[in-house]
């Protein structure tokens, strides 16, 4: 019994030390970001790697969540004769809640799992050590422009998301179920406002630093050779993915 | 000058460092030499703030630096150059980019300048034309020589080698050891080495210290490390199987 509440009290300890770390790195990746951001060059390269590279992955999602939002909510609106609401009911779906998670997820596999080696890697092989016996910021070079790409493409992809998943829902709600076109952009003109466009935008950015946040820290911090770099991607992806769902149930909260 | 006292180091149970005290006076070549595994390296980066002793001191000039924050370790770091194990090169750069890396961060430089010194740099190491590789397409011992070009370029006070020579062959091995010396009698610079080079590493030394089991066993003058009558510098000196070093402990 005693032994259980040792691990217990023990993996307490490490969490919380853990933690600590982590709200240290991004108290001190912020302080960097404000004090010297880095050379505009190395931000716009994170913007085309985090942002541009994963607009392909995030429109292909965002094109079949749309349709099957169509699908799925044209059978239960018909049960209470309002299939005309169906652009309502996708786009507010999309704007405010599918639209920043998917996109968030899709970029913590595609860019957070390399950020996190990427990382990962220069930590091994001893760079991150180099920048700093140069007495050059590690952080300036390898966190800040991550955290304000990732802060600056997350709505604009979110947008394009949005965007995606209307058209995909258009394109089975009104060309394969035969639901009429004003009716599902008129209806959808009325219902959605102002306030949904900017929860979805808010919450997008705050995914943003979730996603550069956890996997730069999990880089930065990790094990011994390929299998540390191995387990904090891995840990990265997890670690984001869960943080995103959790964050967006109490930001919504407050947003509603 | 660099100075530690009674620093220990720890890795979970294991203990690498156990009460080591060392001097290194300024201006000369120190080697520290030792079986491997003995926390030589760990030593290394004790003396520029990259790991922190559990108990101890490090001084630098005089200043503990241990106890240091991140700006102010910054400011020691400018003393600094250090040539990694690896070279540690920016595998992302070219060996250009590599080199003028801390000109263009830390100085106002023009694009030209920049260049020029570069390049100097690089033909005094002997790596003339290989300005557009990447690291991946260079051998072990050009990286070494990028990576002391690169240490030597931001002209240091102390400069650390963690092992420059390990892994080249002997004619690459003497090359980088004659450019060591090269390079400290004209810039004149603190050197700390890291070496398995006997006897070679002898002969650019001034002073040579000897790690074994966490501390500092003997240390001095290399004809002292030379005629020592400690069993086990004699055989570490001599690669005798027979002695107090055991390879399975």
């Amino acid at each position: 019994m005693i032994n259980l509440v040792e691990k217990l009290g023990a993996w307490t300890i490490a969490c919380l030390c853990e933690l600590g770390r982590m709200l240290n790195f991004i108290l001190y990746a912020s302080y960097i970001c404000v004090r010297s951001p880095g050379h505009p060059r190395h931000i716009l390269k994170q913007i085309s790697f985090i942002g541009a590279r994963s607009s392909f992955v995030v429109i292909l999602t965002a094109g079949f969540t749309g349709m099957v939002l169509a699908l799925q909510g044209y059978y239960t609106l018909t049960k209470f004769g309002s299939e005309g609401m169906l652009g309502v009911a996708v786009s507010l779906s999309l704007i405010r809640e599918l639209g920043p998670v998917l996109s968030a997820l899709m970029v913590t596999g595609r860019a957070g799992s390399a950020i996190s080696a990427e990382i990962g890697i220069m930590r091994i092989t001893e760079q991150i050590d180099a920048l700093e016996t140069m007495a050059l910021e590690p952080f300036k070079y390898l966190v800040c422009p991550k955290l304000i790409a990732s802060v600056l493409a997350m709505p604009l992809l979110c947008a394009i998301f949005d965007v995606i998943g209307i058209g995909g829902g258009y394109l089975i709600g009104v060309k394969l179920l035969g639901v009429n076109p004003g009716a599902y952009f008129g209806e959808m003109e009325k219902s959605v406002v102002w306030k949904d466009i900017y929860s979805g935008m808010i919450k997008s950015v705050s995914f943003g630093v979730i996603i550069a946040w956890v996997c730069c820290y999990k880089g930065y911090y990790t094990g011994h050779g390929a299998e540390g770099v191995s387990r904090a991607t891995t840990t990265a992806v997890v670690t984001s993915s869960v943080l995103i769902l959790v964050w967006d149930y109490f930001i919504t909260s407050v947003l509603q | 000058m660099i100075q530690l006292k009674g620093v220990k180091k720890s890795f979970g149970s294991q203990v690498v460092l156990d009460r080591v005290n060392l001097e290194i006076p300024s201006g000369q070549i120190t080697a520290i030499i030792g079986p491997s595994g003995e926390g030589k390296s760990v030593l290394l980066k004790h003396m520029i703030g990259l790991l922190r002793p559990d108990q101890g001191e490090v001084f630098v000039d005089g200043e503990e630096i241990s106890g240091l924050g991140r700006r102010a370790m910054n400011r020691v770091h400018e003393k600094f150059g250090m040539l990694f194990q690896n070279a540690a090169l920016f595998d992302s750069l070219t060996v250009f980019e590599n080199v003028a890396f801390p000109l263009q961060e830390k100085t106002r430089l023009s694009e030209g300048e920049i260049a020029q010194r570069v390049q100097d740099a690089l033909l005094h190491v002997g790596l003339a034309g290989v300005d557009a590789k990447y690291p991946d397409q260079l051998s072990g011992g050009m990286k070494k020589r990028v990576g002391l070009a690169r240490a030597l370029l931001m002209d240091p006070r102390i400069i650390l080698f963690d092992e420059p020579t390990t892994g080249l062959d002997p004619v690459i091995c003497r090359a980088i050891h004659q450019m060591i010396k090269e390079t400290h009698a004209k810039f004149g610079y603190t050197a700390v080495i890291v070496s398995h080079e006997i006897p070679e590493i002898f002969d650019i030394s001034d002073r040579v210290a000897v790690l074994y089991q966490g501390r500092i066993i003997e240390a001095g003058p290399p004809q002292q490390i030379r005629s020592s009558a400690d069993p086990m510098v004699r055989q570490f000196i001599s690669g005798s199987l027979e002695g107090p070093i055991h390879l399975i402990r």
